[in-house]
């Protein structure tokens, strides 16, 4: 029964925890305007910690590039399992239009697994919100394959 | 026999109560910033998703703090409930306060460091206070134990109403919130990160706040006590101090340390102390 309970809590108390890959800061104010009044993310039980060691979600946003994939590795290595990815934007799914520069790597997924693609330049709060849910199904998914 | 019953119903409901109250909480401060605000059961949701992850510890004295801290907590809690010794209560909880300052700085995180130093601090802040308040009691009862304050004809309140508000810091500082939440940082992505707990992560976390609930319960048993005639008005008593605490935290920046230490020992202990007099004296 307590196993269950813990189950279903995973879905009920998602921590996001977002980092900033070299974004033009579109991606960024988008996430934080999902913690808003206007959105008011907190009501699904979403908060946004800073700390990956608390955090469930891992939302990337931005190119990855040589100086930062270090950091991206790193942060998401310090996550505990079970954890998820969400890359927003365009930049976080391919790299976008930075896509060419001779600095970038390209997408999120390039470094680290990436489990949702969150588009748009910058990506809507609302596709945000859905990417967060979409993500969580998947995270409950990878739960019981490991069971 | 009825000791052990008592113990029990501390242990059981201390986590419970402590749980509702901090979803409570959640829910009317998202109503002052006009939001819908979390499910009241967040806070047990939280702690079951943290119990259910990988068990990341940066080194074995964290494992050790953590069950510390919550057992102390929970047996502070227990003792209250059992009608104890309030000072034995009192070097419990502390046992239990200075073991999470003692894990957060056996990691080198610097957040983790300087959030140790700063509960250091509230430590050093909230202490004395608690101390003068049980000294009060004993002044008004002529014991430390908690049964001889259900025996009172007259509420504590009557008699150390200046304490009453000194104990008001004291569970401003316990429970972390502004402007005294400068160890925890109440927002994770602050300057601090969230100071003593950046280091314990997953079930150590849970454990945390496990331990904190029962604090929680602790300091607002304390002042239960000082309405005990009535259940009626100790109830009232018990949410407007708790509603005052959310709008006080609602409306409040954090302030430094240093300010901290001036204001509640000044105002705290000078209120304290004025109290004291006037007990001893009349
Ligand atoms: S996807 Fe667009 S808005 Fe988002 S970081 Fe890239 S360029 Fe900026």
């Amino acid at each position: 029964m307590f196993g269950s309970f813990i189950k279903k809590s995973r879905a009920k108390s998602p921590w996001i925890m977002h980092f900033d890959c070299g974004s033009c800061n579109g991606c960024d104010i988008e996430v934080l305007a999902c913690l808003t009044p206007l959105y008011d993310v907190e009501r699904f039980g979403i908060i946004n910690v800073g700390n990956p060691k608390h955090a469930d979600v891992l939302l990337v946003t931005g190119t990855v590039n040589h100086r930062n994939k270090k950091v991206l590795k790193n942060i998401y290595d310090q996550m505990p399992e079970p954890k998820a990815v969400i890359a927003i934007g365009a930049c976080g799914n391919t790299g976008g239009v930075f896509r060419d520069a001779y600095n970038v790597v390209g997408g999120v997924d390039k470094v680290i697994p990436v489990d949702v693609y969150v588009p748009g330049c910058p990506a809507k709060p609302e596709a945000i919100i859905d990417g967060v849910v979409v993500g969580l199904g998947k995270f409950a998914q990878k739960v019981e394959e490991a069971e | 026999m009825d000791t052990l019953i008592l113990v029990i119903i501390g242990l059981v409901a201390g986590p419970v109560i402590g749980g509702l109250v901090a979803g409570l909480d959640r829910r009317v401060t998202a109503w002052f910033q006009s939001r819908q605000g979390p499910p009241i059961m967040q806070a047990f949701y939280d702690v079951a998703k943290l119990l259910g992850k990988e068990k990341m510890v940066v080194n074995q004295w964290q494992i050790l703090c953590a069950w510390v801290y919550l057992i102390a907590a929970a047996v502070s809690v227990a003792l209250f409930f059992a009608q104890g010794d309030l000072l034995v209560i009192f070097f419990v909880q502390a046992v239990g306060a200075v073991f999470l300052v003692m894990g957060a700085m056996s990691a080198k995180s610097p957040y983790s460091q300087v959030g140790a130093q700063r509960e250091l601090m509230q430590i050093l802040a909230y202490e004395p206070v608690l101390i003068l308040v049980f000294v009060g009691i004993y002044l008004v009862t002529g014991s430390f134990s908690i049964s001889s304050v259900w025996e009172l004809e007259q509420p504590l309140l009557a008699k150390m109403p200046l304490l009453y508000l000194a104990l008001g810091y004291a569970l401003t500082i316990k429970l972390r919130k502004s402007p005294f939440d400068f160890s925890t940082s109440h927002h994770g992505h602050q300057e601090l990160v969230k100071g003593v707990l950046t280091e314990y992560s997953g079930p150590y976390l849970a454990l945390v706040e496990i331990a904190h609930w029962y604090e929680t319960v602790l300091v607002l048993g304390l002042c239960a006590l000082f309405w005990s005639t009535n259940v009626f008005w100790m109830a009232a008593l018990l949410i407007g101090t708790y509603a005052l605490e959310i709008l006080v935290d609602n409306t409040m920046a954090r302030m430094t340390w240093r300010w901290m230490l001036k204001r509640v020992w000044l105002l705290g202990m000078g209120m304290s102390v004025v109290n004291l007099i006037w007990l001893y004296a009349g």
